[in-house]
């Protein structure tokens, strides 16, 4: 059983490596990039601490075969800090308090940024929803959805400044 | 100053502060390392065989065409753990449970371990292990297990607490007995009597991270290991026994932890790990499948509970018992004890009585669970007081209020209560506006009380102050929660610096004295205690290094503001000295300064709650939802109330779990059928609304602070808060937990048919 080589790009930058043909994107990004912000809580799709994006999309990355990326986009929590500043994302779940253990967390910042990614200004029941794939054990979810609420204000408000000039 | 523990009512100026916490920035960007996260130069991956079956005998392990596989550093058994316990009965479950020893007592015990150079191999090599088993009979329900004709789990064990002796092994392991007054004269006396059985199913803690560790011996018998885990200590003290390894040579350090609530204080498999690393003379890493945490890291008890209350017309309860039966998995426990202890602790009794069976069935070896033991007799009892409210024809928040436990009153499990909180909470729920809040049909609304004990323990703590003034605080105690923050904050409060100039972590074995697991909500509790006498150590230090800037007697030297301040006329011209000032003059005065406390911290201060819960119950499927719930709970003093409101919030999220959905699915050949969070379904996001808090603050009178645990009491009132919601919202009352679709369906069609 010979290993393959995967070309793509993760959080913007090129990266190769190789790995059995049978490995997950999980195990590659952990094991083999270093990427252990990319949690596994499951291994089997149903708790979403392993989310990505690919091409993005979210996805759980316990699902996806890495010689399934050759060639495209992945994205991680890692990517999310931009110019050395945290995403808006990251500043409310700190500022409100919307994580305990922290092992979801990760998760919970890419799915809620495909989200506002998608719709800027959800409900409390369309980031419920949005959210229903990623389990967290710790908070109850009420400090998340809060914290999710806040930053797509501030997001909205920074775009429209940035829109204004 | 000395170590004075009692409340002193004091202002702060930090502490209640909702400052970020110190881990917030690595937890946001991915950079926090959890148990998985750790790697070595070399390391091995390794992967446990674990039994298909219920119960049988181990007749043959052929590991020897594991062993010639490429690739394959260790095999391990049984073989490779002799037994150094010493005759430590609790020492030798611990390493059976790790690895079986001649018999599998549950569907994914541990039977062989290997560790190889990748996944791949390992995974081949476990298919390679040939062995050969002879089923025995299983039991895995907790009444069938108390038969007299039932499988024996486990022949060593003889039923403790009675009188003769027995001869005959038993599945129960032990039998408890609390209570006081004379129940039968009570009960003669009441007007109304209840009486009503129970039964709930087991759970799991359902952490999102599992157990992980990787464990590095050395050819020269030390070793280390990096694990998650509520307690390293605790870890590196049992795995030393366990491996014959001295306690100074085991280094443990502990990963940040993605969740515990009570599963990780066990010692499931590190033992194995270390015993890989040894066998192989390499790192190894031992992760847990999704699979193996629910088959093999301990859930909570499943129970059998009969509960019978009676009262006067006027609502005053003259007596009150329990029968509580709690399957302990395959070891014996005495989780049946504590939940005898704490099913009527919120209530003023005369006459009381509770009997608990601890009783071993073959399933995984039970662990604690948050409040545990609590939620399930609270359970009876709380269903039952609604129960008994709805027959004297009382308000169940008044008809709880008329017999809650005060100041003085005798606690069912023997001590006699200081200030408690559960008058308060009661009081609160009658003026929250969730009580006048519109029920639509098919809506309810229940309230329940809980309690927890709350745990002390060993504590020790180091507080050192840099060159610059900042100061590192180095505690013991996991961090579970937002510990570190609230640490911080009360260094900063002692000090009288602000928060930011504080930064706690948790210290490996190697760097600090024994510290207890991070259990009974006592993390922020005791290690608060520590702190604030390792701070005023400090301070004294302090004191004397600025009497000897000043030359000045240190007697005449005080701590205010941050700083030492010389009293008296005689020094009014000198200024005070901030404390950045003494400690950049640290190297000529004295050297470093530092403070420390070891302690065994007493008196952690019970803990109660009020919930109340709206649910609407669709009759059509019987499916639940919790559309308010309210949380209403004494915390002595919230050090950060962003963390005290997330215990609430978390807790009340896990009870309702347990309460509508969550359960244990055994077969008929005793295997788990649901070991996965497809199938054993906790709630995600969309199933919950937004949880209310409110803090109460009745200072614990054995803390400087008045803080109490606050980690566990909220799991306790769901399961009967969302019964008694249910039974006001389409009349039935549903006294098998979880009350999933298909129970409240059935309740709701006999019903019907009358
Ligand atoms: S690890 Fe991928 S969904 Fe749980
Ligand atoms: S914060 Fe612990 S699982 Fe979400």
């Amino acid at each position: 059983m010979s290993s393959v080589l995967v070309s793509t790009t993760i959080n913007g930058d090129p990266i190769e490596f190789a790995c059995p043909p049978e490995e997950t994107l999980l195990d590659s990004l952990r094991d083999r990039v270093g990427l252990t912000g990319v949690k596994e809580g499951c291994g089997t799709g149903d708790c979403g601490s392993c989310s990505v994006t690919l091409d993005g999309r979210l996805m759980c990355s316990c699902l996806v075969l890495s010689a399934e990326v050759e060639g495209r986009q992945v994205g991680t929590v890692e990517g999310m800090v931009e110019n050395g500043q945290l995403h808006p994302l990251q500043e409310s779940f700190i500022d409100n308090a919307a994580l305990q253990c922290g092992i979801c967390t990760p998760g919970f910042l890419i799915a809620a940024n495909a989200l506002l990614e998608r719709n800027p200004s959800p409900t409390e029941k369309e980031i419920r929803y949005a959210l229903a794939g990623n389990l967290c054990r710790c908070t109850g979810y009420d400090k998340i959805v809060r914290a999710v609420q806040v930053a797509s204000k501030e997001m909205r408000k920074k775009s429209k400044k940035t829109k204004k000039k | 100053m000395g170590n004075d523990t009692s409340y002193t009512d004091q202002k702060f100026e930090q502490v209640g502060r909702r400052v970020r916490r110190p881990d917030g920035v690595d937890k946001v960007t991915g950079r926090a390392k959890y148990g998985a996260d750790a790697y070595a130069p070399g390391q091995l991956v390794g992967l446990i065989l674990r039994s298909p079956h219920a119960h049988a005998r181990i007749k043959k392990i052929d590991i020897s065409k594991a062993e010639k596989l490429p690739g394959v550093k260790a095999v391990v058994t049984c073989e490779d753990l002799p037994d150094l316990t010493g005759g430590n009965r609790g020492m030798m479950d611990i390493l059976e449970n790790c690895m079986a020893r001649g018999r599998a007592l549950y569907d994914g015990h541990a039977v062989a371990a290997v560790a190889a150079v990748d996944k791949t191999i390992a995974k081949q090599a476990l298919k390679l292990i040939k062995v050969t088993y002879e089923k025995l009979p299983h039991v895995t329900d907790v009444d069938e297990a108390m038969e007299a004709d039932a499988p024996v789990v486990q022949d060593f064990v003889f039923t403790s607490g009675v009188e003769p002796k027995p001869t005959k092994p038993s599945n129960v392991s032990g039998i408890s007995q609390f209570g006081h007054g004379d129940v039968d004269a009570g009960f003669a006396e009441a007007d109304v009597i209840v009486e009503k059985s129970y039964k709930t199913e087991q759970t799991h803690q359902g952490y999102i991270e599992p157990h992980a560790c990787l464990a590095n011996m050395s050819s020269d018998g030390s070793g280390e290991l990096w694990v998650t885990t509520q307690g390293h200590f605790v870890f590196r003290n049992v795995c030393s026994t366990l491996l014959g390894i001295d306690i100074a040579k085991l280094k443990v350090t502990a990963s940040e932890i993605g969740g515990g609530f009570g599963g990780k204080t066990h010692v499931w498999m590190e033992p194995v790990a270390l015993v890989l690393s040894r066998k192989a003379n390499r790192p190894v890493k031992l992760v847990m499948t999704r699979d193996e945490v629910f088959k093999a890291s301990g859930p909570t008890c499943s129970t059998s509970i009969d509960v019978k209350i009676g009262a006067k017309k006027d609502g005053t309860i003259t007596a009150a018992s329990a029968s509580l039966r709690y399957q302990n998995g395959a070891f014996p426990a005495n989780w049946g004890m504590i939940g005898a202890m704490t099913a009527y602790a919120c209530y003023d009794l005369k006459n009381v009585k509770t009997v608990g069976y601890d009783v071993l069935v073959n399933r995984p070896k039970v662990a604690a669970y948050r409040a545990p033991s609590a939620p399930m007799a609270a359970f009876g009892v709380e269903s039952t007081m609604d129960l008994m409210a709805g027959k004297l024809g009382m308000d169940p928040v008044e008809f709880r209020i008329k017999n809650a436990a005060k100041e003085g009153t005798r606690a069912s499990y023997g001590p006699v209560y200081g200030p408690i909180g559960i008058g308060p909470t009661l009081e609160a729920v009658k003026k929250h506006p969730h009580m006048r809040a519109k029920l639509k049909k098919n809506q309810g609304r229940g309230m329940a009380c809980g309690f927890w004990f709350n745990f002390g323990g060993q504590t020790c703590t180091d507080l050192n102050i840099g060159i610059d003034g900042t100061v590192s605080l180095t505690v013991g105690t996991i961090d579970v929660g937002g510990s570190r923050a609230s640490l911080s904050l009360i260094a900063a409060e002692e000090l009288g610096i602000d928060y930011e100039q504080v930064k706690a972590s948790v210290a490996d074995t190697a760097s600090l004295g024994h510290n207890d697991m991070t259990e009974g909500s006592r993390g922020t509790f005791s290690s608060g205690m520590a702190t604030i006498f390792a701070a005023r150590n400090a301070v004294e230090v302090m004191k004397g290094r600025a009497a000897k800037m000043w030359d000045i007697p240190v007697e005449d030297v005080v701590w205010e503001n941050g700083g030492a301040k010389a009293t008296g006329k005689a020094h009014s011209n000198l200024p005070p000295l901030t404390l950045k000032e003494i400690a950049a003059k640290s190297p000529q005065t004295g050297g470093p300064i530092a403070g420390h406390n070891e302690t065994v911290a007493d008196n952690a201060g019970v803990s109660f709650a009020s919930h109340i819960c709206d649910v609407e119950v669709d009759p059509e499927t019987g499916s639940t939802r919790v559309i308010r719930y309210t949380v209403i709970q004494d915390a002595g003093k919230a050090i950060h109330p962003d963390y005290v409101e997330g215990q609430f919030q978390g807790g009340a999220a896990q009870g309702i779990g347990w309460a509508l959905n969550e359960e244990y699915i055994y077969g008929k050949d005793g295997t788990l059928q649901n070991p996965g969070f497809l199938d054993y379904r906790i709630p995600v996001c969309s199933d919950l609304p937004f949880i209310d808090t409110e803090i109460l603050e009745i200072p614990n009178p054995n803390h400087p602070y008045g803080v109490r645990g606050v980690g566990e009491t909220s799991i306790v009132p769901p399961l009967a808060a969302i019964g008694n919601a249910v039974s006001n919202a389409v009349g039935v009352r549903l006294n098998h937990i979880p009350m999933s679709p298909p129970r409240i369906l059935k309740a709701l069609d006999e019903q019907a048919g009358g």
